[in-house]
């Protein structure tokens, strides 16, 4: 226990290293959803491009 | 010259004509990019004079003094050529100590000590153990300490 | 030589080969950087003046590292794209920016954090290494604007590619304000002369989070700019083929 005070700066080195989580984790779920979101369009478009074909 | 070396050459140029545009820019604002002013510049009488400033420098060892029962306190700066008597009343950050940098915010008093109303500490580049630190404070203390032309001349206006 | 050059940035190849590539990156980055946290805040010694709050630079130098590394291949990504009209290129800027300005948010938040209990601020205006860095965010921000609001994308290329080249000053500045001016931030410590400043116990965590943070960052942005590339190929025959194929080509 003793260690995660971080002798009384723990509120600041663990608000930093929950920012940094944060920051990665939205970066890679931002990434993901763009790409679905990109590549469905673009499968809506052909498909029903095929489809009147 | 190809359609691509013209680009380049566009490119480059371009490129150039911002750097040097910077450059005479920042040269032109030095003053002002001073986050600090020296303390040998202050000594020397080159400071704004009726306006807040900021001072940088080191704490002297052995300069802090601290009025019993109240935030009082004085203390000197140095920038290893001139020094400058600091007075400030308030809150310290945590790494104020004697022996590292300072920067003092507020005005250049009549009498020649600076009257700071905001302290903050400057940390240095060196990160180390404590154990490790005062190893190595013990080495330097045996050492006699000899400056090759001894100490600079400080001038002062 | 030119010819694999070649073959590697043409799109359809890129698109395929970043896939395979991306968790051979993000994997190692992420075990990096859970050892590096886990080192820096319970294994590394205190520092003699900071006491435990200098652990916030394990995340905070990374964070300053890998802002200015997208910067630059973002402008590098605009000036190969200009000259060489490699389409590859501008997807490369284009995927870099948000990233780069996740990171320059984290390197001014984790500073900022850290500035509060050892400097005595949150915040100082007219500190040279603070203002660039924070212009450095503004700088994506307008890459970012400039891109939004250019429907065309070979105009919005040419534009945010330029705006990105003049940035490039801004990075020389990042580096250098606090070895030109008198500032509040300290020198740097890793590339000092003499070698780096700190103990190597205190020194390896910090390398294996800059290194964990790279290759994490490299994951992103290979990510992005397939994308990007998914995004700009949309009209083209390998598109099509792709998103019929039986699997899909997600």
């Amino acid at each position: 226990m003793e260690a995660l005070g971080m002798g009384g700066y723990g509120a600041y080195v663990w608000s930093c290293y929950g920012l940094t989580l944060i920051v990665l984790v939205l970066s890679n779920w931002q990434a993901r959803a763009r790409h679905k979101r990109v590549y469905r369009d673009i499968e809506v478009r052909i498909k029903a491009l095929e489809d009147r074909q | 010259m190809k359609p691509r070396q013209q680009r380049m050459l566009g490119v480059g140029l371009t490129a150039l004509g911002v750097a040097i545009a910077a450059g005479l820019t920042l040269r032109s604002f030095d003053e002002n990019m001073m986050f600090f002013v020296d303390v040998s510049d202050v000594v020397a009488g080159d400071h704004p004079m009726e306006r807040n400033f900021r001072i940088g420098g080191l704490v002297v060892e052995g300069s802090v003094e601290r009025e019993e029962g109240s935030m009082e306190m004085t203390f000197r700066v140095t920038d290893l050529q001139c020094e400058i008597g600091v007075r400030y009343s308030g809150v310290l950050p945590d790494l104020f100590r004697e022996g590292q940098g300072v920067v003092a915010h507020g005005l250049m008093g009549a009498d020649g000590i600076f009257v700071a109303d905001k302290i903050l500490a400057k940390h240095d580049e060196d990160y180390m153990a404590p154990e490790v630190a005062e190893s190595l404070a013990r080495h330097v203390a045996d050492q006699t300490m000899e400056l090759p032309d001894g100490p600079a001349e400080c001038n002062s206006q | 030589m030119w010819k694999f050059f070649h073959h590697l940035t043409s799109p359809p190849h890129f698109y395929r080969l970043a896939a395979t590539i991306i968790p051979w990156l993000a994997f190692p980055g992420l075990v990096l950087i859970a050892y590096g946290s886990y080192a820096g805040l319970f294994v590394a010694p205190e520092d003699y003046q900071q006491g435990d709050a200098y652990r916030i630079i394990y995340v905070h130098v990374p964070a300053a590292y890998v802002s200015i590394m997208a910067y630059v291949l973002m402008a590098v990504g605009g000036g190969c794209g200009l000259i060489w009209r490699l389409k590859l290129a501008h997807a490369v800027g284009a995927a870099a920016a948000p990233l780069g300005a996740a990171f320059t948010f984290l390197a001014l938040a984790t500073g900022s954090i850290w500035g509060r209990p050892m400097w005595g601020t949150w915040w100082e205006w007219g500190d040279p290494r603070l203002m660039s860095e924070l212009i450095m965010l503004f700088l994506y921000f307008g890459y970012m604007a400039l891109r939004a609001a250019i429907d065309e994308t070979a105009k919005a290329d040419k534009a945010s590619a330029v705006l990105a080249l003049v940035g490039v000053v801004n990075v020389v500045i990042v580096h250098y304000s606090v070895v030109w001016w008198n500032s509040l931030h300290q020198g740097p410590t890793l590339l000092k002369k003499g070698g780096p400043g700190m103990d190597a116990d205190m020194l390896y965590p910090l390398l294996a989070m800059i290194l964990g943070f790279t290759l994490v960052f490299g994951a992103l942005l290979a990510r992005r700019i397939r994308t990007e590339v998914l995004y700009r190929e949309r009209r083209t025959r390998w598109v099509r083929e792709l998103i019929l194929a039986p699997g899909g080509g997600r």
